[in-house]
């Protein structure tokens, strides 16, 4: 630091670190004098896009804004901590998130997948909780794309090599094929945890004399500038390999974390605690102090390394996995010690919590960083970029897929003919090659899962009281219109925990756009954060947290808007849930919801005739919500047996689905829908307007069901029956007939032809 | 009835295999790794998952684990031993059962539910079943192939210690379809597939296949009613 004073005007890399001219200039000011290199290092990589959300912050502002005090009520922990915590009831809390690891992904796919899950699990371990499930939203190129063949592979066994290791079951999440990810996929991964409400953890270094024990992996030179030079850039298709700066994950070491935590935890010998993720030491040291008394003295010659010639700057920057830190009491270090020791975790004492307001570290009795703490993790820059709506958008809205541009099907052949395209499509045909990878088995308490329409999982044993979770986004729509788009995302996986039999409780998002310095694409994320936000409000759902992903594109490409969002609802009792597939035969098929010509940005324009245009399918929250009403009662009142949401391929291919899901055919007529909604047979099979499910329903319990959506005034219409037969059909009648064992070779070709 | 379950760095099915305990009517006993007691327990589970990482060879570190000394020593004297999956694979390293078990065929881990037929049901572990009896309980592995020289096959079907088989597509490339073998006693059997899996309604596989989805949960009360009735 001495050295920073006597040569003030040396010049540094911080071009080279991804920081802006005027960020430097900033950084000078705050300190007063030149940062030393390890300050730089430290502030370069807290001020990427990816750790400050400098470009995001201020549109971000609108989640907390658009809570209400009602809204609040079941949240523990909002916004800011490592994720948000939701009251589930009996004592019960759950905290849930979802994170990108695109880039990385790309660059590596197994461990930029693996070290994905890796980071959220950690995330979801640092507030307390037992990690009880993950979902993985995962997007990619053209399916016949050689770049895909190369990625997507690798990914599915990144997730499922990780996430198996782990004993997490993998209950859901999305495969999604589109040209617009050829050179940047998206791997989002979301992790759930429980806890008793008692045992809630935040991250803060508070008690002055407090020890800074930092524990797990030894620190080695992966991922060392990951964050900044990784996750802020666009990949030009040349230039070096950026390999080295992928980390690599040790998923034993994290499931013996893991137990380890919940150990520390459960002796009540932790007082805060951090994990280390992006930005590594950088991060968990200035969070800390941030967040607690503010000061905190470390000695970073005490880290323990596997690589002894690293440079102090790198070891402030390594992004080695598997490594938590805690704030623990002198009096319980022992005992801490003791706990780390039983499960062959090494730790160590790196520091020490100090009231000076400053944090300042010292590597071989010099003096490397002394700044106040905030500076770093929270008074990051912020970014009011430029904003301009697409000049582009007005020529694509007014595409629109009519009747007399594209060519619909009328006849019962061609009905069927486009059902089996569908069907066999990249985005909607079986989803097992990549399930069948995850187990989802592990823990014993999964109830639904893929292909189910949400993941289910039991957090009380004694009560079965549990959770369920969708992670939904159509990108297509959000291309389209950004605003409705984000709300459709919303809508969906809102109905799809509905659907399962939960109540929507809370949301997390993960929002992946292009360059934020691209006035066109921040203009679609303000529109995307502005169209979740204002929905959750009329919902009456939270943001909890979440995760922004910026500079996704290839060259000047951006991807589609894609802001993946994810809802989580509660059961009382899990073993109510609703499984997508009917099996009784004789129970009736009902269709809730009303339909109306809605194709821009439907599957059938895209698989069918390669158009993307229009305008996406009309927004009705207030259908959804009394929709969810309406499905949450029949779970709870044993009305129905089954229930699948209507969403990409619309009835045609829910008709599909619940057929396939236990191999159970249905006959279903068309007629009076038709004449009800004032549409076609074409329209009533793949049109994709919202607030609209199937239910198999007990003949029994049809008169109450009717009931109940009469009651709210509820557009419901018996459309088929549940036929059981020994060579089982979906038959629409005076249409076509499809026999199941057709539809389902069909449907199921697809991924294991591509890949295997 | 006391049963243990050991649990091992990187087990995952440990609170699995011990919640199929509790439900049978017995006493889980948490058995640890490091301790080098069998704190007298009627029986043992070693749980699936993947110990030590799996990282040098499935099973291959665990054996060496303190534990693993006095369950060797009971096993041979008759104590019932169920290893499931990385407890299959341990047991296999600890040559209490032969043969070997590798990486799936088509080396991607499977996680399916897989018929079985039981073969094998004078073991304490099969007892309640019927000779023959098709059953599904989930399959998860990414090394699950049992492999051993032709005399060992030979042998094992000569002896009638193939205790279960795969029916219908080879999910591993098991050879002979084998999914699970016993030693020569019988107390010692190993098994690929997660019986634990499939003891409550709803948790498990399809419960329209078999007892309801219900099918593993008789290795478990074969054992605790054959421990009870001697």
């Amino acid at each position: 630091m001495q050295q920073a004073s006597v040569t003030a005007d040396v010049e540094q890399p911080w071009a080279a670190l991804g920081l802006k001219p005027d960020e430097y200039q900033r950084i000078r000011e705050i300190l007063g004098r030149r940062p030393t290199s390890c300050e730089l290092a430290m502030y370069s990589v807290m001020w990427s896009e990816h750790c400050s959300y400098k470009s995001s912050k201020v549109h971000l502002r609108q989640f907390g804004e658009k809570t209400t005090d009602a809204m609040r009520e079941k949240l523990m922990v909002g916004i800011g901590e490592n994720a948000g915590v939701v009251d589930i009831g009996g004592g019960w809390a759950v905290t849930f998130k979802v994170e990108s690891h695109n880039h990385p992904s790309y660059v590596e796919p197994y461990q930029g997948a693996a070290t994905g899950v890796g980071g959220i699990v950690r995330d979801i371990m640092s507030m307390g909780a037992r990690p009880i499930a993950i979902l993985d939203p995962l997007r990619f190129g053209a399916i016949d794309h050689p770049d895909t063949r190369r990625v997507l592979p690798g990914i599915v066994a990144g997730v499922g090599g990780y996430g198996n290791c782990l004993g997490l079951p993998n209950i859901g999440g999305e495969v999604v094929f589109d040209p617009c990810y050829q050179g940047n996929p998206l791997v989002n991964a979301l992790c759930v945890g429980s806890m008793r409400h008692e045992d809630i953890h935040l991250a803060n270094a508070t008690g002055a004399g407090n020890l800074v024990v930092l524990f797990g992996a030894k620190t080695g030179g992966d991922g060392i500038g990951g964050v900044s030079v990784l996750a802020s850039e666009t990949f030009e298709s040349t230039g070096p390999s950026k390999r080295p700066a992928v980390q690599v994950g040790d998923p034993f070491a994290e499931k013996v974390l893991i137990e380890c935590c919940l150990e520390l935890f459960a002796a009540k010998v932790v007082e805060g605690i951090q994990d280390l993720g992006g930005a590594g030491l950088s991060c968990a040291t200035s969070e800390l102090a941030s967040n607690g008394d503010g000061g905190m003295h470390v000695w970073l010659d005490r880290v323990p390394l596997r690589d002894i010639t690293l440079s102090p700057e790198e070891i402030l920057m390594s992004e080695s996995q598997e490594r938590m830190m805690a704030v623990v009491r002198p009096d319980q270090l022992d005992a801490f010690m003791a706990i780390t020791d039983r499960w062959a975790v090494e730790a160590t004492v790196v520091g020490e919590v100090t009231t000076t307001g400053r944090l300042v570290v010292e590597w071989r009795g010099e003096t490397v960083v002394d700044v106040p703490p905030r500076t770093v993790a929270h008074d990051g820059p912020v970014y009011d970029r430029p904003m301009q709506r697409p000049a582009t958008l007005d020529a694509l809205q007014a595409d629109a897929p009519t009747s007399d541009r594209l060519a619909r099907p009328t006849t019962g052949e061609q009905l069927r003919a486009t059902l089996l395209q569908l069907a066999g499509s990249p985005n909607l045909s079986s989803r097992a090659w990549v399930t069948d990878q995850y187990d989802r088995y592990v823990m014993g308490n999964t109830a639904l899962s893929m292909p189910d329409d949400a993941g289910v999982v039991r957090v009380d044993e004694t009560t079965g009281r549990g959770v369920a979770i969708s992670t939904d986004c159509n990108s297509r729509f959000a291309a389209l219109d950004p605003y409705a788009g984000a709300q459709l995302a919303l809508a969906e996986a809102y109905r799809n925990v509905a659907t399962a039999g939960a109540t929507p409780l809370a949301v997390t998002d993960c929002l992946n756009f292009g360059s934020p310095e691209d006035p066109g694409v921040m203009w679609q994320f303000a529109q995307a954060v502005t169209g979740i936000a204002d929905g959750c409000l009329q919902l009456g759902v939270p943001v909890t947290g979440g995760n922004v992903s910026l500079y996704n594109q290839t060259g000047t490409t951006a991807i589609y808007p894609t802001p993946v969002v994810g809802v989580l609802g509660v059961m009382d009792d899990v073993t109510r849930r609703t499984p997508s597939g009917w099996r009784e035969a004789g129970q009736v098929v009902y269709l809730v919801g009303t339909t109306r010509d809605e194709l821009g940005g439907s599957s059938w324009a895209d698989v069918v005739h390669g158009h993307l245009g229009g305008l996406p399918p009309r927004v009705d929250l207030e259908a959804e919500r009394v929709l969810a009403e309406i499905l949450v009662a029949c779970s709870r009142d044993g009305m129905v047996d089954a229930a699948h949401d209507l969403s990409d391929g619309g009835l045609a291919t829910a008709l599909a689905e619940s057929c396939l899901r236990y191999g159970v055919g249905v006959r279903v007529w068309l007629d009076e829908l038709c004449e009800r909604d004032g549409i076609d047979p074409f329209l009533a099979l793949f049109s994709e307007s919202t607030a609209r499910v199937i239910v198999g329903v007990p003949r029994s319990e049809e008169v109450r069901f009717t009931d109940v959506c009469t009651a709210r005034g509820v557009a419901h219409l018996r459309i088929g029956v549940v036929d059981e037969a020994a060579e089982p059909t979906l038959d629409v009648q005076g249409l076509f007939t499809l026999p199941l064992a057709e539809l389902r070779a069909t449907h199921e070709a697809t991924l294991p032809a591509a890949f295997a | 009835m006391r049963i243990g379950v050991v649990t091992f760095p990187g087990s995952l099915d440990d609170r699995d295999a011990a919640r199929a305990v509790r439900l049978a009517g017995a006493e889980a006993v948490g058995l640890w790794h490091g301790d080098a007691d069998l704190h007298g327990v009627d029986a043992v589970v070693l749980p699936g998952g993947f110990s030590y990482g799996d990282y040098l060879r499935c099973g291959a570190i665990a054996r060496f684990a303190p534990v693993m000394g006095p369950l060797v020593d009971a096993a041979n004297g008759g104590l019932p031993v169920l290893g499931v999956c990385n407890g299959f694979q341990v047991l296999c390293e600890s040559h209490l059962l032969p043969g070997a078990l590798v990486r799936n065929d088509h080396r991607k881990f499977v996680c399916r539910d897989q018929p079985l037929s039981i073969e094998r049901t004078d073991t304490p572990w099969t007892s309640a079943y019927v000779p023959g009896e098709r059953v599904v309980v989930p399959l998860k592995n990414g090394e699950g192939g049992f492999v051993a020289d032709e005399r060992t096959l030979d042998e094992l079907e000569g002896e009638g210690r193939v205790v279960a088989r795969y029916v219908g597509e080879n999910p591993n490339g098991s050879y002979r379809a084998i999914a699970g073998i016993s030693n020569a006693a019988g107390n010692v059997v190993g098994l690929m597939p997660h019986p634990e899996h499939a003891i409550e309604p709803l948790f498990g596989p399809d419960p329209r296949s078999g007892t309801g989805g219900l099918d593993g949960l008789r290795f478990f009360t074969s054992v605790v009613e054959g421990l009870v009735s001697a």
